[in-house]
């Protein structure tokens, strides 16, 4: 009698870890998937944001293209910054069958038939933009095609051998 | 010449590591012990075998052999000394030698401890360390070899070989491309040592845990000798994370110390579940339960251990595609599955023979209370490992690329991390196997009403972010019940013995070590939730455009442009350097001078702030941009972070922490006891291995 007693208990005693360890399993899950869904940020090119312009205004778009040189515009005194990007392929896959990251940045910036988006920063202008970099940009794109960017992160091939965090090219 | 040596002793140490793993292997199979010896002396032998290949890479960096890719890449003439010599870490093949350089000195150290009653696991301890080495001097033997030279060859143009082609000469580059200027950082040059010492040492654990699986011993022998591996590994790892999280803050220039992005996350995952490993350990010495799960943590931490260490150093992590360009990345991968699947293997061949010694009986008892601190480091490392390779899944399932940003982590580890300081006030006072609200109430009053008073003047005092307050109650009452538990247990000691508070505080923690010192990591935990609080919640910024004479006020300090300069320093920079005062309610500061560095051998620029440091606040000023000639008028960013300071004074008191932690204990008699049962359970499974 005694036995199954402490049994009972045992089995009751351990249903309550198992019901506490799911919710909290239950409550990580959820916590996850709703902030996957609030901070999700699209990768697209540049192309696909001409594409489709008009169903992506003002969702979070991660874009990257190659800067410039000679669009760059810097108001010291508002700190904004603009410039233009032309069209580089997203993936690297392609971006390596053309030859390298730094020769499709070329290629693109020479190309004056390659789609190209207006861009406006505000903040402190990063060290390495300059022609011919890789401008990977998180923003929104507004109604005038002009894309309103949060975030400037910015990859110069030549110089990055070494593995750096992304946020070394932030500001 | 230089090169041929070191290639040649990285051959030989390859080799003598493959004989090391067959001659142990011999020895476990005929049960000769003169066998495992043998691969015992031969593991010894690779540490000076590659100890002469660091040595011949260093030479080279400092003799300037251009001619040598490795040297070209990572060094120029215009380098100090110093970071000539530490450039063997400053790209992929020099850094990989340095990890393989490093297992050679913990695998030789492990090996050389007394293994009278543990012979049966040494074998397999040689084993695993000795494959884990094998894979990584593969990998630089055929991929990455820090030797390869440019040669001039009649006909084909310039090439990178690491044996002289035909009718090859020499290239002598005049001056090498030099370490990227970012890494030019005290912070970064001791961080990537720290990094990988605690990646490094965290194999010994996993070695041992292995041959405990192996070997079928149920006990927890292999746990307690390797608990002091795993401290300091955890030690070592919490020294890199915030020493790269110093140099993020100093060198980058962007006010902050930590972005989410996928290298420090790399580093960060096996920290989570080394600290979840550290905290699940003491259920199974003290309980005798969790076995499998401690097994899992293990064989999880290795496995992350490995995978960090590709991701650190090899610059393929921003895109997934990038795996398939460089053959090591597809071969890091193919090693980390394999050991994975073959740990696991073991475990389920072992499964049945490590059920746990007992069950939980109650919600508030310490293990139950451990086991929710492992669910949340888990979470966390599951937060934080989907976050990284959700642009590969969406991009799998949708065709979409998606990505998650900073917000996504904070959002979602921030719950996590408060319960994990709620947890840090409540667990100490719990009991092992029993306990209850009552029991735990009249423990936790005095600190939790301490924590209530502090809410309220936090309230009264205007503070209104809720995450703010939260956090600061939270760590407050994990702080006060630390604390209360010295006062607790020097006052009894007082008493007891008499002795003066300070000596009887002294007392307690020399004997018991492992607790307190626990406690003390705890309390720089404390600190640091302190220090992330002040910059995430209350940092403020301004920016503006000023010319000589005018002033910028940010949080109750005036910033006042006085000049700047352009100038040329002998180490190849151009700076650019801007003065300026700073006071605050009328009171002059002092000076600060952010600056920007252009680097003419990499032609990059680089941005310095100007720091003012107190533990109160940091003022955090980045030139951003100025007119050389004409007005003189410069751009400046100013940061205000609040209590940012004790971050890095939480980390100090982490390392003082867990070396007491670590410390050997004197106290023999509980050696002896161990010991006899230890030998008794040896006997046992030597007569079942034979």
């Amino acid at each position: 009698m005694q036995v199954t007693d402490q049994k009972l208990v045992r089995k009751g005693s351990q249903k309550k870890f198992i019901f506490g360890g799911i919710l909290i399993i239950a409550a990580i899950v959820l916590l996850i998937i709703t902030n996957t869904k609030a901070g999700a940020q699209y990768f697209l090119t540049v192309d696909e944001i001409k594409d489709r312009q008009n169903e992506i205004i003002g969702k979070d778009i991660r874009v990257s293209g190659a800067v410039l040189g000679d669009t760059i515009e810097y108001d010291t005194h508002n700190l904004i910054l603009q410039f233009d990007v032309a069209h580089v392929p997203g993936d690297n896959k392609e971006i390596d069958a053309q030859g390298g990251l730094a020769l499709v940045l070329h290629q693109a910036v020479m190309n004056p038939e390659a789609n190209r988006l207006h861009v406006v920063y505000e903040g402190v202008m990063p060290d390495l933009l300059q022609n011919e970099a890789q401008a990977i940009m998180t923003g929104k794109i507004g109604e005038d095609g002009v894309f309103h960017a949060s975030e400037l992160l910015l990859k110069c091939p030549t110089k990055y051998e070494e593995a750096l965090p992304e946020q070394s090219a932030q500001s | 010449m230089l090169p041929n040596i070191g290639f040649g002793s990285l051959v030989i140490t390859l080799i003598v590591s493959l004989y090391a793993i067959v001659s142990a292997l011999i020895g476990v199979k005929k049960n000769l012990y003169k066998y495992v010896e043998s691969a015992r002396r031969a593991l010894l032998l690779s540490f000076p075998l590659i100890t002469l290949t660091a040595l011949c890479i260093i030479i080279l960096l400092v003799n300037q052999n251009y001619e040598v890719q490795y040297v070209y890449n990572v060094t120029s003439s215009t380098m100090p000394l110093y970071l000539k010599i530490t450039a063997l870490w400053g790209g992929q093949a020099g850094s990989l030698v340095f990890w393989a350089w490093l297992m050679s000195i913990f695998a030789s150290a492990v090996t050389l401890r007394r293994w009278d009653r543990d012979l049966d696991m040494l074998p397999w301890v040689i084993i695993v360390t000795s494959v884990t080495l094998v894979f990584f001097l593969a990998m630089i033997i055929a991929f990455e070899n820090p030797f390869v030279r440019f040669w001039s060859v009649p006909g084909h143009g310039e090439m990178v070989a690491m044996f002289q082609p035909q009718g090859g000469r020499l290239i002598h580059p005049m001056d090498g491309r030099g370490l990227n200027p970012l890494l030019r950082h005290p912070g970064m040059i001791i961080h990537p040592p720290m990094l990988y010492l605690g990646f490094v040492s965290f194999v010994i654990p996993y070695a041992f845990g292995m041959s405990a699986l192996i070997t079928g011993r149920k006990d927890d022998r292999w746990i307690r000798l390797t608990r002091r591996w795993t401290l300091v590994a955890w030690m070592f790892l919490s020294i890199g994370l915030i020493l790269g999280s110093r140099w993020a803050y100093d060198v980058l220039g962007w006010g902050g110390y930590w972005a989410w992005d996928p290298v420090e996350n790399a580093a960060l995952l096996p920290w989570l579940s080394g600290t979840a490993f550290l905290h699940s350990v003491m259920i199974q010495e003290k309980r005798g339960l969790f076995k499998r799960w401690n097994m899992i943590l293990v064989i999880l931490t290795y496995s992350l251990v490995i995978f960090g260490t590709f991701l650190t150093r090899s610059g393929v992590l921003s895109s997934v595609h990038a795996f398939a360009q460089s053959a090591i990345g597809p071969m890091f991968f193919i090693y980390i599955g394999v050991t994975f699947i073959i740990s696991l293997a073991f475990l389920i061949k072992r499964w049945d023979d490590l059920h746990s010694e007992g069950i939980m009986t109650s919600l508030l008892s310490r293990e139950s209370l451990f086991l929710v601190n492992n669910l949340l480091f888990i979470g966390i490392l599951i937060v934080v490992f989907w976050g990284t390779v959700y642009p590969l899944i969406s991009e799998l399932l949708t065709g979409q690329k998606v990505t998650v940003g900073p917000p996504f982590y904070t959002s979602t580890t921030g719950p996590l991390f408060a319960a994990l300081l709620l947890l840090m006030g409540v667990a100490p006072l719990s009991a092992w196997g029993h306990s209850t609200w009552k029991t735990l109430g009249k423990a936790i009053w005095i600190p939790g009403l301490a924590s209530l008073i502090l809410l309220i003047i936090l309230i009264v005092s205007g503070v209104r972010s809720v995450g703010a307050l939260i956090g600061m109650t939270l760590s407050s009452l994990a702080a006060f019940v630390t604390i209360h538990e010295f006062w607790r247990g020097a006052v009894a000691r007082h008493k007891r013995s008499g002795e003066n508070y300070l000596v009887a505080l002294w007392k307690l923690t020399a004997r018991n070590r492992r607790r307190y010192g626990g406690y003390i990591i705890h309390l720089s935990v404390v600190l640091m939730a302190l220090g992330i609080l002040g910059i995430e919640v209350f940092q403020t910024e301004t920016q503006g455009r000023l010319t000589p004479g005018q002033s910028l006020s940010l949080a109750g300090y005036t910033i006042t442009y006085k000049n700047l300069d352009v100038f040329d320093v002998a180490d190849g920079r151009n700076v650019a350097r801007a003065v300026l005062s700073v006071s605050k309610n009328g009171k002059n500061l002092g000076e600060l001078y952010p600056r920007r560095d252009f680097y003419y051998d990499s032609q990059q620029p680089m941005t310095i702030p100007g720091l003012r440091s107190t533990i109160e606040d940091d003022l955090y000023i980045v030139l951003v941009n100025w007119e050389q000639i004409s007005s003189q008028g410069a751009t400046f960013k100013v940061f205000h972070n609040p209590l940012v300071n004790w971050l890095w004074i939480g980390g100090f008191l982490l390392v003082i922490g867990s070396f007491i932690a670590a410390w050997p204990t004197p106290e023999k008699d509980v050696e002896m006891i161990t010991k006899k049962v230890m030998n008794r359970e040896y006997g046992k499974l030597a007569s079942k291995s034979s």
